[in-house]
């Protein structure tokens, strides 16, 4: 039996599996997501240097790795719309960035209340605060961009090249930032092995993984409300039982 | 009529958009002016003292020409789309991505060269020694190119929108901050004895890279934009 790989590729029964997966994922991420802050804050010890207050990582990592990841994974369904022509792509597309800008949000946010107590300052213009508030800036470039255009198509191909774009540029800004000036901590975690105790790597990978399920529920319920709002005017649509009620 | 190479087609376009920016003088000088009076409003927003607008000069002239620039972009389409010349040049068979290139050419002429040939005397206002002015009008030379052709991808992306201008500035500005960087860096490097080398070379790359990419870029924006 050859398998349909493209089933889902079309709003129409993307719309049934996305509503059928959004529970699964909203539980396990609200599970995790409680797992993860009893181990950060209960059982992980204080920080030999930092005290209490490097606990905020625990938020603050797992969005700021989202935060990029997001841009990237906007960027190739953006591109992808704008190769095959595919609507579903699009919509994908202009449904994450919403979640992207949140977790760039919430990544300056926590760095600001970690960087009062430990640098002093509420804001440095450090190399990795400046690049995460430019893609701040580019997350609400693609999300203003494709606002102010009235016609669906033309803003979803318009904005997937200002995304792509903007992730080519990712790179130089980054480097270009990072040679202007740096005061960030290095990465802890690296390929080599790393000098984290064990309950803050546990919280830390659990927090990360609740924020991938937390950002896969949003992302499925907005591009629900999306294929609803752009397929209004079909006839399945208005089959649906949740529309006819 | 016979084929016109890509050069002299590229001659045409460029030759075509100053012939009617001249005949539009108003334009290209309320840019210049924007420029100046930006620069000028530093001194009495921050202070007279001299050490500090010395430091401070790169900064300001190239956050001035960044700003200007983005003023005098939402032109490089608009007055085309709207007579419908753009029209007839996306169904030209000419290329259009050396089109566009012409078009980028004439607007840095008309929008950047004024500005950077501008810069002496604003240096000299803050203080800026012979050799840093010289660093940072060969940065802008460098530089105003890359705005030109980064802003004409965010220019094509818009065009025709309403809001369009702040829109295109929150588009491009970001995608600007490397230009920014090497620019006053390389400022920076001469008046603290460094080499000014690595600074001004990764501008030259960028701006090859915009020279072989953005032309193509703004092409496809603008055949989104007119479909």
């Amino acid at each position: 039996m050859a398998i349909n790989w493209f089933k889902y590729s079309a709003p129409t029964t993307f719309y049934g599996l996305a509503g059928k997966l959004i529970p699964w994922f909203a539980i396990s991420a609200a599970v995790l997501c409680i797992v993860g802050l009893y181990i950060g804050f209960v059982v992980a010890p204080a920080d030999a240097q930092q005290g209490e207050f490097y606990r905020i990582i625990f938020i603050h990592v797992p969005s700021s790795i989202l935060s990029m990841f997001l841009y990237l994974i906007m960027a190739a369904y953006a591109a992808m719309g704008l190769i095959f022509n595919t609507r579903l792509s699009s919509m994908m597309a202009s449904a994450i960035a919403p979640t992207g800008a949140l977790f760039a949000f919430i990544s300056l946010w926590t760095g600001a209340l970690w960087g009062k107590p430990m640098w002093g300052a509420w804001w440095v213009w450090d190399a990795r605060l400046t690049s995460e508030l430019i893609l701040l800036f580019l997350y609400l470039g693609f999300i203003s961009l494709h606002a102010s255009i009235d016609d669906p198509r033309r803003a979803d191909r318009a904005a997937a090249l200002l995304a792509i774009v903007g992730s080519v540029n990712v790179p130089i800004i980054y480097f270009s930032v990072q040679w202007w000036n740096t005061l960030h901590q290095g990465s802890t975690i690296k390929f080599t092995g790393t000098s984290m105790h064990i309950a803050m790597q546990q919280a830390m990978f659990t927090m990360l993984v609740a924020c991938w399920l937390y950002a896969i529920t949003v992302t499925l319920m907005r591009v629900r409300s999306i294929i609803l709002e752009r397929e209004r005017h079909t006839k399945w649509i208005t089959e649906l039982a949740e529309v006819k009620a | 009529m016979n084929k016109l190479s890509l050069f002299s087609l590229l001659i045409l376009v460029v030759r075509r958009d100053l012939v009617l920016a001249m005949r539009r003088r108003a334009d290209v000088l309320t840019t210049l002016i924007f420029f100046v009076m930006v620069v000028s409003l530093f001194p009495l927003g921050v202070g007279p003292e001299m050490d500090m607008l010395r430091k401070m000069a790169p900064g300001v002239l190239w956050v001035a020409a960044l700003l200007a620039s983005m003023l005098s972009l939402g032109r490089l389409f608009s007055a085309d789309y709207l007579d419908g010349t753009l029209e007839q040049m996306l169904l030209a068979p000419q290329s259009l991505s050396v089109l566009v290139l012409g078009k980028m050419i004439s607007h840095w002429m008309v929008s950047g060269l004024p500005l950077v040939l501008m810069t002496p005397v604003l240096g000299l206002q803050f203080d800026m020694s012979m050799q840093a002015i010289a660093v940072l009008i060969l940065g802008l030379l460098l530089g105003t190119p890359i705005l030109s052709m980064v802003g004409a991808i965010g220019a094509a992306l818009t065009l025709g929108l309403r809001g369009g201008g702040v829109l295109l500035s929150l588009l491009v500005l970001p995608l600007c901050i490397p230009v920014l960087i090497f620019g006053t860096g390389a400022v920076e490097a001469v008046t603290s004895g460094l080499s000014v080398s690595s600074h001004l070379s990764l501008m030259g790359a960028l701006l090859v890279l915009a020279l072989a990419f953005t032309p193509w870029v703004t092409a496809q924006a603008l055949r989104i934009s007119m479909e």
